[in-house]
């Protein structure tokens, strides 16, 4: 089976590849093992966060100071300067609403209760220009009853911090006794979809009304729109309080619609999916990666010109840590991260870990290495990459857009 | 740095341990959607697992409401075999014994066999609105379902009377395992595979009594059955494919799905000698033609606006981009694919009564992409869906291959391939 690309790993990094090259008339093929981190997706994409512990305020300035083997220093800062403001129409075309600034991050407020520093973030939530203050004074947490998912607590606590005075109150409704009666399936997705499909969303925005009598704003998880992103503004125009949503512990509703609209856009481009199949082994003929096998297809190997790497972290098992080794599964790629094990870790938990810089090694044009030597047609992008620790940076869909984006432009050049 | 095989360990048979609670699965669920007496693929797979090895009374009756879809399994990012566990834990757990009515409805092929004898006098009687009434009321087969019409003629019958002789012309060769629905319901289907082969350059052969599938016996709790049959089509497959060097070919993404994956994970039964060479027609076609080895002629004059729906098991297979590229083949062809959603109807599941309504449920948002799709018709790889969508939508479906036979220039294939 022959296609132009085929990238392997369909999370935001394999997409946005996909999406990249099927918009320039490639024949892809993304083949991913299952579902990926953009269903834990905060509704926020990081561009840089922090750099030595410091926050960032204006994220090109900085990516300057990072570490010459950092992906983005790899990328080169005047692509990272035109990528990243691609990015957001890139979205758009997709049905994606995000804003946001690469000279300025803005701040959101995270479900801890605390401001982060951010680069783009999905049209449900409220953008804040500064850290240390909220626009309004008294503000109304709303949960559903039963909802174990989004900790009011720690909001009121951190608003606090805001001079800001809260009150919590619960709603029930009967529309979601339901799914009530299984105390783990009272889910931010399921609650969405009882949104998704009926006659709830009226009752909800009158009860929400009626109680927030008094308050300057409303403050409720983001259980709105997961097939339907209609419910988002709905529920904004019908709330006649400013409305502030805040992420709920994962799976989240936005990031899983998110990753829906981008599988589509993907499928409507040509572009064909395989979910649910995992990348076995490739074969190789004079440093190029000629064909895949896949456990769905068997014997019919998978045949490109260009191949793309996208499988994530550890998370994903784009790469996989034992007691005393760290190895890139599909091809036994060269990593970083191959040295002594008990180097791996800091004592001390909060500190920028050393594994969590580990990864796949490549040359500066991204290609991905055997034993020194660089794979021709072989290109790598997102998490998988060594070099940067996305969570202590707040790197990471910063690093999955913009080498993926950087990668296909190497392949269509 | 060399190569390495990634092989989680686990202490169980299957591997639940390998669940992170992500609760991605529950996401893609389409009965937890519509009908919230289910607990959903995790509570019943992985976590109830966990449950139930400590004490067997945490089994709960519930579980009889997954569609065994595995849209779960697709989705799950850490490969736990979550529809094999909660059907490993029906089988071995539940206490219900199969109703009368579940006899019926499992056993396609005694029924199919009686059925058929007497089509012309059974095909009208089960259609009347009184008699459907009644196995409503007194068999719990849902008054709204249709049965699928009986043919007169079996597809077996037909075959040893018209088409076995020919097949020894060929200079190559397959088997046909034509499932319970080709035989008793639609034998154009097998029909329709037998002209393709024959103009690609292949013998059609039937094989030494296949038995039916028994993917109805499973999901009705009739293991014993089950296995004898698994175990006898699994010798049949091997006299074909390790002693006569021919492979297995069906038109049901079900049946194959089956003895392909079900046969070893649910029934314990190893299959290792057949499963590469039992596949579907259209993958061994796609095969052929990826090679280089077939290139497949079509009329002019066929045109078609055609809708494509994945059942749920080509979807656990992978397999649909193989009958869709055929489609595609087609020059007249204007093709689109339906979102990749479960129909509801799981084979038997949809006929009891008491599943109707979340039957209907979860195949809602199918059945209005189909109504808005603008296609002359669906075409599908399954038989069950086949029925499910034109119970319940306005538009007719065909299978695959009975599109490609109609389509395709037989006299210039043959003439390619039959030298
Ligand atoms: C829990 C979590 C939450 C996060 N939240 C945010 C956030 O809110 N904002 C942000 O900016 N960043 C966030 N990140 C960082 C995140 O890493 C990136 O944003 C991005 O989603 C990573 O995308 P990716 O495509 O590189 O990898 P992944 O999303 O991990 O996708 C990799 C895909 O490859 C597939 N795969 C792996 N091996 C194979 C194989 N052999 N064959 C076939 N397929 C294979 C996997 O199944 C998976 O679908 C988060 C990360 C995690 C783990
Ligand atoms: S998707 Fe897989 S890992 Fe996640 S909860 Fe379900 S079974 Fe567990
Ligand atoms: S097999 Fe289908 S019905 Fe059963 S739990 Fe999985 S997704 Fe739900």
């Amino acid at each position: 089976m022959k296609f132009d690309n085929i990238i392997i790993g369909g999370g935001l990094s394999g997409l946005t590849c996909g999406i990249k090259l099927a918009e320039l008339g490639k024949k892809c093929a993304i083949v991913s093992s299952g579902q990926s981190a953009i269903h834990f997706f905060s509704g926020s994409l990081d561009l840089l966060g922090k750099v030595n512990g410091e926050e960032v305020s204006n994220p090109l300035e900085s990516i300057k100071t990072l570490a010459d083997n950092h992906p983005y220093q790899r990328v080169g800062i005047d692509n990272m300067t035109r990528l990243a403001d691609e990015v957001p129409q890139f979205l758009d075309r997709a049905g994606l609403k995000f804003s946001g600034n690469a000279n300025q991050n803005h701040f959101v407020l995270t479900p801890m209760g605390v401001m982060k520093p951010t680069w783009l973030t999905i049209e449900d939530f409220t953008r804040f220009e500064t850290k240390d203050s909220f626009p309004w004074k008294k503000a109304l947490i709303i949960n559903f009853s039963g909802f174990l998912d989004f900790h009011t607590l720690f909001i009121k606590d951190g608003l606090k911090k805001l001079d800001v005075t809260t009150q919590i109150k619960n709603v029930s409704m009967k529309q979601f006794e339901a799914i009530r009666k299984n105390p783990s399936e009272m889910r931010s997705t399921n609650i969405a979809k009882v949104f998704d499909n009926g006659d709830a969303l009226d009752e909800f925005a009158q009860k929400a009304n009626d109680l927030s009598e008094g308050f300057d704003v409303v403050i409720l998880p983001a259980v709105f729109g997961l097939l339907n992103k209609q419910i988002v503004s709905e529920i904004k125009a019908k709330i006649l309080k400013p409305l502030v949503l805040l992420p709920a512990v994962p799976p989240s509703v936005p990031g899983i619609r998110s990753q829906i609209l981008l599988r589509k856009r993907f499928q409507a481009l040509g572009g064909t999916y395989f979910l649910g199949d995992n990348v076995e082994e490739g074969f190789f003929e004079n440093n190029r990666l000629v064909a895949i096998a896949t456990n769905n297809h068997g014997d019919i190997k998978l045949k490109a010109d260009q191949f793309i790497l996208a499988s994530g972290s550890f998370y994903s098992k784009g790469i996989v840590a034992t007691r005393d080794k760290v190895y890139e599964p599909i091809f036994g790629l060269d990593v970083n991260g191959e040295t002594n094990g008990s180097e791996w870790k800091d004592e001390k938990f909060f500190n920028d870990q050393p594994y969590m810089h580990f990864g796949v090694k490549t040359d500066s044009q991204f290609h991905a290495m055997i034993n020194g030597e660089p794979v021709e047609n072989l290109f790598v992008a997102g998490s998988v990459l060594g070099g940067a620790n996305a969570l202590k940076e707040g790197s990471g869909a910063g690093i999955s857009l913009l080498t993926s984006l950087h990668v296909a432009e190497q392949i269509l050049k | 740095m060399k190569k390495e095989i990634f092989e989680p360990f686990n202490v169980s048979d299957n591997n639940f341990e390998q669940c992170v609670k992500c609760t991605i699965c529950t996401v893609y669920c389409p009965v937890l959607e519509v009908n919230p007496d289910y607990p959903g693929p995790k509570q019943s797979g992985p976590d109830g697992e966990r449950l139930r090895l400590k004490d067997a009374s945490f089994y709960d009756e519930a579980l009889k409401l997954c569609l065994n879809c595995k849209r779960c399994e697709v989705a799950c990012p850490h490969g736990v075999k979550i529809g094999d566990i909660i059907q490993l834990a029906r089988i071995k757990y539940s206490k219900k014994k199969p109703k009368v009515r579940d006899m019926i409805l499992a056993n396609t092929d005694i029924v199919g066999t009686m059925a058929s004898t007497f089509a012309p006098i059974v095909n009208p009687i089960v259609a009347l609105k009184p008699v459907r009434r009644i196995m409503d009321s007194v068999l719990k087969i849902d008054h709204h379902r249709i049965f699928p019409k009986y043919a007169g003629l079996r597809f077996e019958s037909w075959y040893r009377r018209y088409a076995e002789k020919k097949q020894n012309d060929f200079k190559k060769h397959v088997s046909y395992f034509h499932g319970c629905y080709v035989n008793y319901n639609f034998p154009q289907l097998g029909k329709d595979l037998i002209k393709i082969m024959n103009a690609c350059g292949y013998g059609v052969h039937l094989l030494e009594k296949e038995k039916c599938c028994g993917v109805a016996l499973i999901s009705n709790g009739l293991i014993k059955q089950a296995t004898k049959q698994a175990l006898h089509n699994v010798e049949a497959f091997k006299k074909s494919i390790v002693d006569k060097n021919m492979p297995v070919i069906s038109t049901s993404s079900t049946c194959i799905f089956t003895i392909r994956d079900e046969y070893p994970h649910l029934l314990g039964i190893k299959n290792d000698e057949i499963r590469d060479e039992s596949e579907l027609a259209t993958r061994f076609l796609y095969r052929l033609i990826d090679s280089g080895k077939l290139k497949l002629v079509f009329k002019k004059n066929y045109k078609k606006r055609i809708a494509y729906h994945t059942p749920c098991h080509m979807e656990k297979l992978g397999w649909s981009i193989y009958s869709t590229s055929l489609l595609r083949m087609i020059p007249g062809v204007d093709f689109m694919a339906l979102e990749s959603l479960c129909c509801g109807i799981a084979g038997t599941y949809g006929f009891k009564k008491e599943n109707y309504e979340t039957s209907q449920g979860v195949g809602k948002p199918l059945f209005e992409q189909i109504e808005s799709s603008k296609a002359d018709f669906v075409a599908t790889d399954c038989e069950t869906c086949k029925w499910q969508i034109e119970m319940s939508t306005s538009l007719k479906v065909q299978h695959p291959i009975s599109i490609l036979a109609e389509a395709l220039d037989v006299e210039a294939t043959m003439k390619l391939w039959n030298a």
